[in-house]
């Protein structure tokens, strides 16, 4: 059983759900990384979505392309993304990391060469938002036979045809989109999401994480009541880009911003 | 290593999923892909409808006024002393430049698809202003990403499209040129997937878009042959078309991909020169890798991160370029070669004073290659050289480089 089974698994029977959150990798600066990555975990969260920095991030709004440019001055590659993945596995062998991005830098290293060093350094799975199952073919079988989960995401717009072939595909969990847009864009309607998540529910056994425009605790809350877990990404970039000046004072804000998050999912129990 | 191409090998690519041997593909984010694949659909649909087909040649001669002539450049081939030397007008077509072929099939398009909101990205703003044009004609709401950079060094084009009712957005991320306009068109679609269409410019993008805008655009091809029969008996001996996506290019390649006896050369721009890193020439300097959907040719760097490209000329200043030309290079069919702005800027001035034909500055960059090519070739054969567009655009960059102020 991979980490990330093996977490949302025991979250499940506990009767909880996950809190994800997402930081661009070198943001604010690369040496950085790994200490906001144990703040997350120290304020409950029980996967980390680390985002590896790419000059054209299509998919994504402003807040994570300005991450993307501070890390990407500081040279954040993605083989720095995997030794800041090494080094906090020094001290954590429980959090799963989920590395999130374009397929370029992937490319770019080479597919093999990245699964090899992505297994070593303890990354658990792989998701790449400009990469969907049908391109996937010779890249998912070199993150199978190494233990890498295969993340692909789900949007409002995917048929139920694909949502069974795009599942198929995956492995760990699959990432919904809770709406037609980049992220952090503040358009999220609850109760479309429910209905949609349902549906994923009774189309795939996989766990369903839901991602983009959860910014609170309410709104966590209210995604995490019909998921199995909340994926809080720009809200957190941005009280990075906030406070990167003052590293004591953003782990922090970080902190005072997760923790009513988990207890607002954790209140959700039964 | 060159391939012999037959028809059959050509009627099978794009393969069912957009691939052009290793380039090409669907490469984004999960909430485009139902889009793109009814886009398709209804594509494949359409191309077989014999209604569509007319509609869309009925507007191109009566709405952008083909065919465009081929024209002998007397003058020119003499000044040169070589082969003779044949300009496919591609300026003299409405707005300017080959940019409306494709822009009417796609409006067309959209039309079919009952959407009303028409999104583009430009660069040196002719797509940009074929798209507004179409769209005024046929009452849709126009929104054109254009880089903060290129609204500065084509500002004439900027207010055309403001002339024809579209709205501009000045891109300020990243290079704030072309690839970044492109990035946030792609933002905008995924934003608005419901209501709105992604008229693409080139023939780059996610599948099928190098699909249907190289079967736009190969009306210059078509004409070509058969004007190049009609006015000397025999076809062309090489082909000289500006690469920056690579449109213009593939539609005056492709309808003679299969004749073996006519070379093809696509002119990327080199720009302060390839051994400077400041060009924009990745089938002449890059490698291949993923960006804007497809996989194809790119300038990145080690890391994957895309490289920032320079050229005189706005519409080349792309890291990227159109799949199919990847493929064409890989097999060998065509060869592609780049030229420094020192060099279009010459080129231009040559054009211009010696036939009265002003090119845009991406044309230019044809032409010069195409000056020095016929100076190698025997006076019997024969270039034709794709003016893709006209050069009003660029006067204010001429001006500039002269130090006058207009």
């Amino acid at each position: 059983m991979s980490r990330i089974e093996g977490v949302l698994q025991t979250l499940k029977g506990q009767g909880r759900k996950a809190l994800i959150p997402f930081i661009t990798a070198g943001d604010p600066h690369p040496d950085e990384t790994v200490g906001l990555m144990h703040t997350m975990v120290d304020a409950g969260v029980n996967i980390i979505e680390l985002g590896v920095p790419f000059s054209d991030p299509m998919a994504d709004g402003p807040v994570i392309q300005l991450a993307c440019e501070r890390a990407l001055k500081h040279s954040t590659s993605l083989r720095r993304v995997l030794a800041i993945v090494r080094e906090f596995r020094q001290t954590n062998d429980t959090t799963p990391v989920v590395l999130m991005g374009y397929l370029n830098p992937i490319e770019a290293m080479g597919y093999e060469a990245f699964a090899d060093a992505a297994a070593e350094a303890g990354v658990d799975g792989v998701l790449t938002v400009d990469l969907p199952p049908e391109e996937a073919g010779d890249v998912a079988p070199l993150f199978a036979e190494r233990g890498l989960d295969s993340i692909f995401l789900l949007a409002p717009t995917t048929t139920d045809e694909r949502i069974r072939a795009i599942a198929d595909h995956s492995s760990g969990y699959v990432y919904y989109v809770s709406f037609n847009g980049v992220t952090g864009a503040a358009k999220i309607n609850v109760e479309e999401v429910a209905a949609k998540v349902a549906h994923v529910h009774e189309l795939t056994a996989l766990p369903v994480a839901v991602g983009f425009g959860i910014r609170d605790a309410e709104t966590a809350a209210a995604v995490g009541r019909v998921s199995d877990g909340v994926i809080v990404g720009s809200v957190l970039v941005d009280t990075i880009a906030r406070n990167q000046a003052d590293i004591e004072e953003l782990k922090r804000a970080l902190t005072d911003l997760l923790n009513p998050m988990r207890e607002a999912l954790d209140s959700l129990a039964s | 290593m060159s391939v012999k191409l037959t028809e059959e090998m050509l009627t099978a690519l794009p393969d069912a999923r957009g691939h052009f041997g290793a380039f090409g593909g669907r490469f984004v984010s999960e909430t485009l892909m139902d889009s793109l694949m009814t886009l398709e659909r209804e594509y494949l649909r359409l191309k077989k409808d014999p209604e569509f087909q007319a509609t869309f040649d009925k507007d191109l001669a009566d709405y952008v006024g083909r065919p465009s002539p081929l024209y002998f450049a007397e003058r020119l081939t003499r000044e040169t002393g070589g082969a003779q030397i044949w300009l496919k007008r591609e300026d003299l077509n409405h707005t300017g430049a080959h940019k409306v072929n494709n822009t009417i099939g796609q409006a067309l398009l959209a039309s079919f698809l009952g959407k009303k909101r028409i999104i583009a990205e430009t660069g040196a703003g002719q797509h940009g202003v074929a798209t507004a044009t179409v769209c005024a004609r046929l009452g849709l709401e126009c929104h054109v990403f254009m880089g903060a950079e290129d609204v500065q060094r084509q500002s004439l084009n900027v207010y055309r499209m403001k002339l024809l009712g579209a709205q501009v957005h000045s891109v300020q991320s990243g290079s704030r040129t072309l690839k970044d306009a492109m990035n946030d068109a792609m933002r905008d679609w995924v934003t608005n997937v419901d209501d709105t269409f992604y008229i693409i410019g080139t023939v780059a993008g996610p599948h099928p878009y190098p699909l249907l805008v190289r079967d736009f655009q190969s009306v210059i091809g078509r004409e070509t042959r058969s004007q190049s029969l009609e006015k000397t008996g025999k076809l062309p001996d090489a082909l000289v078309a500006c690469v920056g996506g690579g449109s213009n290019a593939i539609g005056m390649f492709y309808p003679f991909l299969t004749d073996e006896s006519v070379q093809l050369y696509g002119v990327e721009a080199g720009g302060l020169g390839i051994e400077t890193g400041q060009h924009a020439a990745p089938l002449c300097a890059g490698r291949p890798g993923v960006l804007h959907g497809n996989r194809t040719y790119l300038m990145e760097d080690d890391d994957g991160q895309i490289a920032a490209t320079h050229s005189v000329s706005a519409g080349l200043d792309y890291p990227g370029v159109g799949p199919e030309h990847s493929w064409l290079k890989d097999i060998g069919r065509a060869n592609y070669v780049s030229v420094t702005d020192d060099e279009a800027l010459d080129a231009f001035r040559m054009l211009t004073l010696v036939e009265g034909i002003m090119p845009a500055l991406e044309t230019a960059h044809a032409v010069a290659y195409a000056v020095k090519l016929a100076a190698t070739m025997d006076k019997d054969q024969m270039v034709v050289i794709n003016i893709s567009g006209r050069g009003d655009k660029d006067i204010h960059t001429i001006a500039q480089l002269d130090g006058i102020e207009l």
